[in-house]
């Protein structure tokens, strides 16, 4: 037996999502990213003298929309908490925080692994501000410090431990995120830190119900570093438990060039952070009527699209799966067949040659699809004009690549370079007299019984037509003349 | 130059700067030559801000030639307690941390100050971060009494108290998060005012515990009081805990009388230990108050006893987290130490606060901590329940409650420093007040035989500042305690 | 004894505080002094009595979600004791 089988890991995720708000969560400093060092601040996300926190009503709305969408149960009162701890991207010394009573409490997500469904509890979901940036100098004696990002808001969202294996915590990461982007609370974005997960992981021999010291993991900045270093973390513990060791509880972070965890090096970890009532911010009061508005303004949640999908649009239940998991593919999906209403073919592009070109550019995380390189509209266009029998499928393929290319509109390219198909017999005539006369040995081939050929010839013709020959018609037409003579 | 020049009440020196009798830059020059011939002496100021003073003094001029004065403190000179932001002023605390650190940022109530016309003379010395009673705890040294210079003005707004007992100032803002308004003002013979918790902005106000501090004036009588308290009253938006709630006309309340006020007197207020001559003139003030048509009874706070603990576990609590910031990192001063991020805060911190300060951040610190959490600071929250239940019951029959500001007069420099623990229980009539959020207001009573100034405390429901000064005044004007001055310079008893 | 000097030397850890070990001892002592004084409120029964940390039952105090502030990096980086360009320098930080 081996250890992997002996023990069972228990994984809890705790995820911090930096909410796509305009201004920060308690100051009118902008939340945006990558502007130079400490543009974005002012006294109150600086932490100076005297200054005061103000609520931004945004992140209490986001929050809340979070938590129905998560069937969390939102709390009429719910309070803030300050955080106490010294570091220097932490203006205050304090982090303000929700601790006691959180606005959201409960809920679940349900993740698929595998194709076998799961139901994964939620502790908690709360707000919380953002600390700065410290830089640190490899070689230098200092760290620099920028505060752009203290005070953007965030979400942090507690998952139970119910995460048997590396996948389970992929998928529910995932599944977390294309939700957070359908609520369009939230980019996502975890190269860039706008989508950060910590995990608390710990082993238990199978068959014991006792959970095991746990170790927290930070540093993590890809689904596939949680996946690592989650799976590196439950095989030391059951080395270690199998030597006959004891895990210690602590911090360790990912280190993804070494493909290893270790433990963090400062004396930091000993932390009494001493949480009370923050007296700055009187008790967040949530009305019904506020729950009501954020229900009545919840964007469409991946679910009910994908009924609509199949019942309004008759997709198959593949396409609407596919199409659906991902909010920014949805929505381009949903551009392209309100410009021209062939949801089937519209589908077809979309998971073909569309998800190809996207994989080619690199633009998998691109959220707003007006970033993208083919206009919803212009495809639109572009399958109407097979739909019109302007243009051969074959055609279009290469439309599609220069308007990925180009930006340009399918009709201009087709125009500019002569694409439009040729349904004309007499252009069409003259192709085939001009091939039959150039291969008179395999006509006699033909003519022979070797039926087969018929492709050789249309192939010609198609070449000599440089493609635009309508090939039912080149078909109708060879087999006329082959026969008929 | 008369006396009637030198020391006129705000309300006089608006009348006569509108009249054109006087001129704004007068009345801000001879406010800055007593501030700088008794700066040695008293030590009212830390920053005297003479130029910004002279050139919003011709603005006023100019306004008030023009017949537009901006407000009703148009050319009056105030001054401000030093941990009040002040822009482009330099903001200490009173603390070595912020010795030289300067806000780009004014506080909101500074902004009403200049809106209303204010000449901002200087920033005034306290107890650093507002932490103390008597002012000793000042980084640049104590304010001094001018009733006799070898004893303190109280605290913590001790030299905004000087600064109006010695018509340094017309007027002077103060803050008060256990007594630290109406303890100087009781010590230094002026009326000083803490208005209800949510009622002035505390934006800009460098914080010393959060849910107690609030902001408000020093004046020579009830009439300058109400007309300073009216500028500084009234919602902000950038304070979450200020309170959406209309400002009455502060000026109007005054003229009510004592007639049927109903006066609760606390049975716990009049302990052993007291001054005699203390407790002598609060009798007879409130005799004087039932004189004039007041109903006097007798009730019971009974959770008093606890309040001074109870307020030394919130207070110090809140300021271990406020008092965090000041780390070296981004304003005030720094010591690097060995060059290890963990030496650089702990030096800075210890080279930057005073002994009371590290006194109430070990304390806060250490009530919040795991394991003590619950037996202090939760504890201390429900007993501030217990306060604030005890206040509301006696307000159910009552309209203000009637109390000695404090046990005894002025205590000599040194007298308490050795002693924290007796330092605390100066406030011990003046805390449950910060604990239950209440308005009240102390003003002059009497004279005991050393001839330091007594105060009296009156204590209104929430929100019930029109009580309180309507009963202020009408003392008042019955009496004349708030026209007897200092002695010259130079005196002492 | 309410307070012993290793937790003295805890807090001060916990608060960024360097202590002396004279004003250790002094701080032991005057904590103690007030720890004891303090034990008037453990003999009182509060198991009934909700806590008060906010004084006032207000409102919803929030702002929209706009952006207000103009950068003014240079003003407020003017009382940094350390820069960088427009970066706050502290000592080296190891994680």
């Amino acid at each position: 037996m081996s250890a992997g089988d002996r023990f069972e890991p228990v994984i809890g995720l705790e995820v911090h999502a930096e909410l796509l708000t305009a201004s920060k969560i308690f100051c009118g400093c902008s939340a945006s990213f990558g502007a130079p060092p400490n543009q974005h601040t002012c006294p109150v996300c600086l932490g100076m003298p005297g200054v005061l926190p103000v609520l931004n009503r945004r992140v209490v709305e986001f929050a809340i929309r979070a938590g129905l969408a998560i069937r969390c149960a939102i709390a009429p009162r719910s309070r803030w908490a300050r955080k106490n701890y010294f570091y220097p991207d932490l203006a205050k010394g304090y982090q303000i925080s929700q601790y006691e009573l959180p606005i959201c409490v409960g809920g679940h997500l349900d993740i698929v692994v595998d194709g076998v469904a799961k139901r994964v509890r939620l502790t908690r979901i709360h707000m919380e501000e953002d600390t700065g940036k410290n830089i640190h100098d490899a070689h230098g004696s200092e760290s620099l410090v920028d505060f752009n990002r203290c005070g953007v808001p965030l979400l942090e969202i507690v998952s139970e431990p119910d995460l048997a294996s590396p996948a389970e915590a992929g998928a529910y990461l995932r599944t977390l995120r294309t939700l957070v982007r359908y609520l369009e609370i939230c980019d996502g974005n975890m190269e860039e830190g706008s989508f950060r997960c910590d995990a608390n992981v710990s082993v238990r021999a199978r068959g014991t119900t006792a959970l095991g010291v746990k170790v927290e993991v930070k540093n993590m900045n890809s689904f596939r570093a949680v996946e690592k270093a989650i799976a590196y973390e439950i095989a030391r513990h059951a080395r270690v438990l199998e030597e006959g060791g004891t895990i210690v509880q602590e911090t360790r972070l990912w280190d993804a060039d070494r493909e290893e965890t270790r433990p963090m090096r400062s004396k930091e970890s000993a932390h009494d952070y001493r949480y009370f009532p923050d007296p700055d911010l009187p008790p967040l009061v949530v009305s019904e009527a506020l729950v009501a508005e954020v229900r009545r303004a919840m964007p469409e949640l991946p679910d009910a699209r994908r009924t609509r999908f199949v019942a309004a649009l008759k997709l198959p239940e593949y396409d609407a799966e596919v199409l659906t998991s991902r909010r920014d593919l949805a929505d381009y999906f949903e551009a392209v067949v309100a410009a021209h209403p062939n949801a089937k073919a519209v589908s077809n592009w979309v998971m073909g040659d569309v998800l190809r070109l996207l994989k080619e550019r690199k633009l998998d995380d691109a959220l707003t699809i007006t970033d993208w390189p083919v206009a919803a509209a212009h495809l639109g266009e572009l399958i109407a004009l097979i739909d019109e029998g302007a243009i051969s499928g074959k055609i279009a393929k290469t439309v599609f690549e220069e308007m990925g290319t180009s930006g340009g509109t399918p009709r201009a390219i087709v125009a500019a370079r002569g694409l439009t198909q040729v349904s004309d017999e007499g252009p069409i005539v003259a192709a085939i007299d001009q091939v039959l006369a150039a291969h008179p040995d395999k006509v006699a081939e033909f003519r022979a019984g070797k039926d087969k050929l018929l492709g050789f010839f249309v192939g010609q013709v198609m070449k000599a037509t440089a493609g635009k020959a309508n090939p039912p018609l080149v078909n109708r037409l060879l087999t006329e003349k082959l026969r008929g003579e | 130059m008369t006396a009637a020049f030198d020391q006129p009440t705000i309300t006089d020196a608006a009348r006569r700067l509108r009249a054109g009798e006087l001129s704004a830059t007068e009345l801000t020059r001879a406010a800055l030559a007593r501030a700088a011939a008794r700066a040695a002496d008293l030590h009212a100021f830390i920053t005297v801000a003479e130029e910004a003073a002279l050139r919003d003094a011709a603005a006023s001029d100019a306004r008030l030639r023009a017949g537009k004065p901006a407000g009703a403190l148009e050319g009056i000179p105030i001054a401000i307690k030093d941990v009040i932001a002040t822009a482009g002023i330099r903001t200490t605390a009173g603390s070595r941390i912020l010795a030289d650190f300067v806000p780009p940022y004014d506080a909101t109530v500074t902004a009403r100050l200049r809106a209303a016309g204010a000449v901002i003379v200087g920033k005034t010395n306290c107890d650093e971060f507002a932490m103390g009673s008597s002012n000793e705890n000042s980084a640049f040294g104590p304010a001094r009494n001018p009733w006799d210079v070898t004893r303190v003005p109280g605290g913590s707004s001790g030299g905004s108290a000087v600064a109006v007992a010695a018509s340094l100032a017309l007027g002077s803002l103060g803050t008060d998060t256990g007594g630290s308004i109406r303890l100087p003002a009781s010590y230094c013979g002026v009326v000083g005012m803490k208005p209800t918790y949510g009622r002035v902005s505390r934006y800009g106000v460098i914080a010393y515990a959060s849910s107690l501090d609030q902001v408000g004036p020093f004046a020579r009588d009830v009439t300058d009081c109400a007309l300073l308290l009216g500028v500084l009253a009234g919602h902000d938006a950038r304070d979450s805990t200020s309170v959406e709630r209309a400002v009455p006309d502060y000026g109007d309340a005054l003229a009510g009388g004592a007639k049927g006020l109903r006066i609760a007197i606390p049975g716990e207020y009049f302990v052993e230990g007291m001054e005699p001559d203390v407790e002598r003139a609060v009798q007879s003030a409130v005799e004087t108050l039932g004189g004039l048509g007041a109903q006097i009874g007798s009730v019971s706070l009974p959770h008093t006893e606890y309040a001074v603990s109870a307020y030394y576990v919130v207070a110090t609590a809140e300021a271990s987290s406020n008092l965090a910031r000041y780390d070296g990192v981004r304003y005030g001063s720094r010591v690097d130490g060995d060059g290890t991020l963990l030496e650089m805060y702990r030096r800075t911190r210890a080279a930057g606060f005073g002994d009371e300060v590290k006194r109430r951040i070990m304390l806060g610190t250490y009530a919040l901590s795991a394991g003590y959490y619950d037996a202090y600071y939760l504890k201390a929250q429900r007993v501030r329940t217990l306060i604030l239940n005890d206040f509301a019951r006696v307000f159910q029959d009552a309209d203000v409650i009637v109390t000695p500001t404090a046990p005894t007069t002025a205590f000599r420099l040194g007298e308490k420093v050795a002693d924290p623990l007796q330092m605390y229980l100066s406030d011990i009539f003046t805390i449950s007040v910060n604990l239950a959020g209440l308005p009240a207001i102390s003003l002059p009573c009497g004279i005991d035989a050393a001839g330091l100034p007594i105060g009296l405390q009156i204590i209104g429901p929430p929100f019930g500042e029109e009580l309180v000064l309507r009963a202020a005044r009408a003392y008042e004007a019955a009496t004349d305690w708030h026209t007897r001055r200092p002695p010259a310079p130079g005196g002492s008893r | 004894m309410k307070i012993s000097r290793d937790e003295i030397r805890h807090v001060a850890l916990l608060a960024r505080l360097a202590l002396d070990p004279a004003e250790e001892e002094a701080m032991t002592a005057t904590l103690d002094a007030i720890l004891t004084y303090m034990e008037k409120l453990g003999a009182l029964d509060t198991s009934a009595v909700e806590p008060t940390a906010h004084m006032l039952e207000l409102p919803a105090a929030w702002r929209e979600d706009r952006v207000t502030n103009v950068s003014d990096t240079d003003a407020l980086l003017a009382n940094a004791p350390a820069r960088d360009g427009d970066f706050f320098r502290v000592p080296k930080i190891i994680e």
